[in-house]
């Protein structure tokens, strides 16, 4: 991390852990300081209601988004104290967003809730030695450094292939973890073989026509470790449309996970780097491919508006923030011609990601791309827009409701019959492969999941080989 | 808007519950059905309604009538107050809690327990959501009208108890015009039946009729049996835009002239349908000054009749532009902005404060441009939409609760709004209740005589005093 810069607020001493810098002056809480009006914007009409999946699996007003944002009202007014209770609450919601497209009234639910889970964080309520450890691994070690987390991804790679997962698997050594984690064990993702520094040269151009645009490419970091595969598709279809790709070494986090956790420091440190690394004045757009980052990164603006030495910076970043769908829609994207000897049928799903289609409110473009593709049927499936369960670190620290979501959301996507599953966002990826996969039956081969534009760019591919693809 | 409280005045502190009557509440319920923690009370403490909040002192989630009956025991030994409480949607302070109360959420009855095709009759719990009755009619090619704003997450149960209305009123009436039958609680724990499945039925008092729109003020009602009709055979809606509001009020009154019932005639004046725009992005001409939405439904000849004369009336009457809905779905789509106008109308001030004053349909277009006088006089914001086809009017003020000199001119614009609402021979509310937010306003329409009635029923069915006390008068 960069401990050099004059504007880091982290510090990766124990000490700090996961601790906001303190309220401003003038107020004893995060909540208190926050402009009173997004609090008093929520009216209370309950519209945002049914479109909370914690509200409709537990019929309690306080598991619902004005429940949420009453409580947070409540402390901002001195009427409750930041308690363990509230903490658990804040944790208990899935940051999913789905109340924010739900409100007609513009509550600004992203703000609240993570000032609320910042303040959460600053008055360590929750704090046990254990959780403190797990944040500070995750939030201010593995996810500030790139090349640790990509050097862990490693050995996890390793772990995968040597056979070594095989093994303390068949000899019931997983057993031995303690019972949440042997749960997650089977999982672990699949580490690729290749991160995307060894996918993508650092700039590409289109091999023929003219350039017509210049953008900067995001390769995220869960995305680069399991879904490299993902980012050479994104670079793959930019080009076919005539896009220079840039694409800087060694990303780090865009700092959503630490921003969606109570993290702001971290968050805004991560920031900046990410501005120090791309100048958004050098492209036309920068280009993320998975939901969960774009919606962050596309706060920068907000998240950095009071440092002087990034906020304008920071602001052209976020107007040129485009989702890939978003992007290809603007730019009118090609359709892919049907290779010669036609390309076979498929039936095509499409599940939202929550912080695509909540948070960037792109929801049109992915289906756009998706029935542009030869052969391509797409049959809508219930409650496309309803979180998995994934929700960033959700399934782990809240195990049950994401099981309850991710078995709904399975049940809808078999209900379709279709044999892809398309989805934007690595979190969601992974809840459906393993939901996916679990619910089959025996002897059954589940849908497959893959990224919108993945298939486009298998189109392409097709189309330029000149057979089915 | 919101919550009540602003900074200066502060909540009334919970009056403590005796402690017995927790302790029984705690053997009746399972742990999550009883809620008594702080941060679970909080969410309670305030329903729809602006301004108004109050903290509970015990919230149970009965499965039951048997258990609303106990708790109903309970709260008379214990003189404890009751406030009956379904999604907390109504829009007069109808489910706001009174302080030292115990809230019984029916949300936890929700079972739909008998679609009669035969008899076209509908049984289920209060807790079922208004838009899964509408549902399940529709999937049996039946068909439930009522359908107030709030229809996706509003309760049965708090339709029939506060009678409410929707865009449909025009032509098919209320919520009370589909009840049947009601099971109802009574104050002493006991159940009563009330209406039947049949059409006809003068056996005694139609004691059914009293408890709708009682506002949870005579009983708690434990089922509810509904009308339902055929499905209209076909649907259509049309948009008209005006320069003047005054053109789309005489469009109104000509359609009505013309002995054409729409199935809805909604208004909306430019502040709110921009607000609407904004949130729903259905497409709305946010140029204009007034918009009205209509839909005609039933036999597909008469709605193509009706439909094309009414595109007839609106450009005789200066209609800037006249325009069809291309679909069903863009139908659906252009009512379900509609019903999001007032939530739609919060993204203009911090406060926003819902009117439901409602005048005969003759005198609409004063009431309206007495409406715009008044907020100008007064120097406040006000945005006006409403069903237009039933006089039902929501001027709708935009304000900031802590700006205490503006919350008086608000005070004193809806004062004259509400007298001039009665000169025209109208009433307070059209469909939103009494509730707290309009007591105050009740004695002058309903005069000494009738007040003393209700007063008299009241004391009967509940001699203690403990169903929603303070709701509708003192
Ligand atoms: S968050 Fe929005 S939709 Fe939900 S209660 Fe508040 S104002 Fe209404
Ligand atoms: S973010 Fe999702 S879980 Fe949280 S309150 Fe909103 S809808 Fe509910």
């Amino acid at each position: 991390m960069s401990s050099a810069s004059p504007h880091s607020e982290l510090s990766v001493q124990r000490s700090a852990l996961g601790v906001s810098p303190s309220a401003p002056a003038g107020s004893d809480n995060l909540l208190k300081s926050l402009d009173y009006s997004v609090l008093q914007q929520c009216m209370h009409c309950g519209m945002c209601l049914p479109t909370c999946p914690t509200y409709v699996e537990t019929g309690r007003e306080r598991h619902s988004p004005r429940g949420r944002i009453s409580l947070m009202r409540a402390i901002a007014d001195g009427e409750l104290d930041v308690t363990r209770a509230f903490g658990e609450e804040m944790y208990f919601c899935l940051g999913c967003l789905a109340c924010t497209t739900a409100c007609p009234a513009g509550v600004d639910y992203a703000n609240l809730f993570e000032t609320a889970r910042a303040e959460v964080e600053r008055r360590q309520v929750l704090d046990t030695r254990q959780r403190r450890s797990v944040r500070w691994f995750a939030l201010r070690l593995i996810f500030t450094r790139p090349r640790l987390l990509r050097f862990i991804g490693r050995l996890l790679w390793l772990w995968q292939r040597s056979g070594l997962q095989a093994l303390s698997r068949s000899t019931g050594l997983t057993r031995l973890l303690p019972g949440r984690l042997a749960g997650l064990e089977p999982q672990t993702p699949r580490i690729q073989t290749r991160f995307s520094d060894g996918l993508i040269a650092p700039v590409e151009r289109p091999r023929t026509g003219q350039v017509r645009h210049r953008v900067a490419l995001l390769t995220g970091c869960v995305q680069d470790l399991v879904f490299s595969d993902v980012n050479r598709a994104t670079v793959d279809v930019l080009l076919a449309n005539g896009c220079e790709v840039i694409t800087p070494r060694t990303q780090s986090c865009c700092g959503s996970l630490h921003a969606h956790n109570g993290d702001t420091a971290s968050a805004r440190e991560l920031a900046r780097r990410q501005l120090d690394a791309i100048d958004p004045g050098s492209v036309d757009a920068i280009i993320s491919n998975a939901g969960g980052c774009g919606s962050h990164l596309r706060h920068y603006n907000h998240l950095l508006h009071d440092d002087p030495a990034y906020a304008e910076r920071a602001a052209m970043w976020s107007r040129k923030l485009r989702d890939i769908h978003e992007w290809l829609a603007e730019i009118k994207f090609r359709p892919p011609a049907a290779p010669v000897g036609g390309a076979p049928a498929f039936p095509v799903t499409y599940h939202e990601s929550c912080h695509l289609c909540h948070g960037q409110k792109v929801s049109r473009q992915p289906r756009e791309i998706l029935k542009s593709l030869p052969g391509a049927e797409l049959r809508e499936c219930g409650e496309a827009t309803w979180c998995c369960g994934s929700a960033g670190i959700y399934n782990i620290t809240q195990p049950e409701t994401a099981g309850w979501l991710q078995t709904r959301k399975v049940g809808h996507v078999q209900a379709t019959g279709a044999t892809v599953v398309a989805t934007a966002n690595p979190g969601c990826h992974l809840q459906l492969e393993n939901g996916l996969r679990a619910a089959a039956a025996p002897g059954s081969t589940p849908p497959v999941v893959v990224h919108p534009v993945v298939l486009l760019a298998r189109a392409y591919a097709a189309e330029a080989a000149g057979r089915p693809s | 808007m919101s919550s009540s409280s602003s900074p200066s005045t502060p909540v009334p502190a919970p009056q403590p519950l005796p402690p017995a009557f927790v302790a029984a509440l705690q053997t009746a319920f399972a742990a999550g059905s009883i809620l008594t923690s702080r941060e679970d009370l909080i969410p309670y403490g305030f329903d729809g309604t602006a301004a108004l909040k109050q903290l509970p002192g015990v919230v149970v989630f009965p499965k039951d009538a048997a258990s609303v009956s106990g708790v109903l025991k309970l709260a008379r030994t214990h003189r404890v107050p009751v406030v009956t409480r379904g999604s907390g949607t109504g829009l007069s302070g109808g489910s706001v809690p009174v302080p030292g109360c115990v809230v019984l959420c029916l949300a936890d009855m929700n079972r739909i327990l008998e679609l009669d095709a035969k008899n076209l009759t509908l049984s289920a719990e209060p807790g079922v959501i208004t838009q899964r009755i509408y549902d399940a009619a529709d999937a049996a090619g039946l068909f439930y009208p009522p359908d107030p704003g709030s229809m996706k997450i509003s309760t049965i149960g708090g339709n029939v108890a506060e009678n409410a209305g929707g865009l449909r009123g025009l032509k098919y009436g209320v919520t009370r015009n589909y009840v049947m039958g009601l099971e109802v609680v009574l104050a002493d724990g006991s159940i009563v039946t009330l209406g039947n499945k049949c059409v006809k039925d003068v056996a005694g008092y139609n004691l059914r009729d009293l408890f709708i729109g009682s506002e949870g003020t005579l009983g708690v009602i434990t089922r509810v049996l509904l009308r339902l009709l055929p499905k209209p055979g076909a649907r259509q809606t049309l948009l008209a835009t005006y320069a003047s509001m005054d053109a789309a009020a005489e469009t109104v009154s000509a359609i009505i002239a013309e002995r054409i019932i729409p199935c809805t005639l909604e208004f909306l004046d430019q502040r709110t349908l921009r607000c609407v725009e904004a949130f729903a992005k259905v497409g709305l001409p946010t140029e204009a000054e007034a918009l009205l939405l209509i839909e005609t439904d039933g036999h597909p000849a008469a709605v193509a009749d009706e439909a094309s004369r009414i595109e007839r009336i609106c450009t005789q009457h200066q209609a800037l532009a006249v325009r069809r809905a291309a679909s069903a779905e863009e139908g659906v789509r252009l009512a379900t902005a509609r019903r999001s106008a007032f939530s739609a109308l919060a993204r203009l001030r911090p406060t926003t404060i819902l009117e439901d004053a409602t005048v005969p349909r003759s005198e609409l277009a004063k009431m309206i441009r007495f409406i715009n006088e008044t907020a100008q006089k007064h120097r406040v914001e006000v945005a006006t939409f409403g069903h237009f086809g039933d006089g039902n009017l929501h001027p709708t003020f935009l304000t900031d609760e802590r700006n205490a000199d503006e919350m008086h001119r608000v005070e004193a614009a809806m004062k004259e709004i509400f007298d001039y609402a009665l000169s025209l021979g109208g009433t307070l509310t059209g469909e939103h209740g009494v509730g707290l937010a309009k007591k105050a306003y009740l004695p002058r329409q309903l005069g000494d005589a009738t007040l003393s009635l209700l007063k008299t029923i009241k004391r009967s069915l509940d001699p203690d005093g403990l169903l929603n006390p303070g709701k509708i008068f003192d």
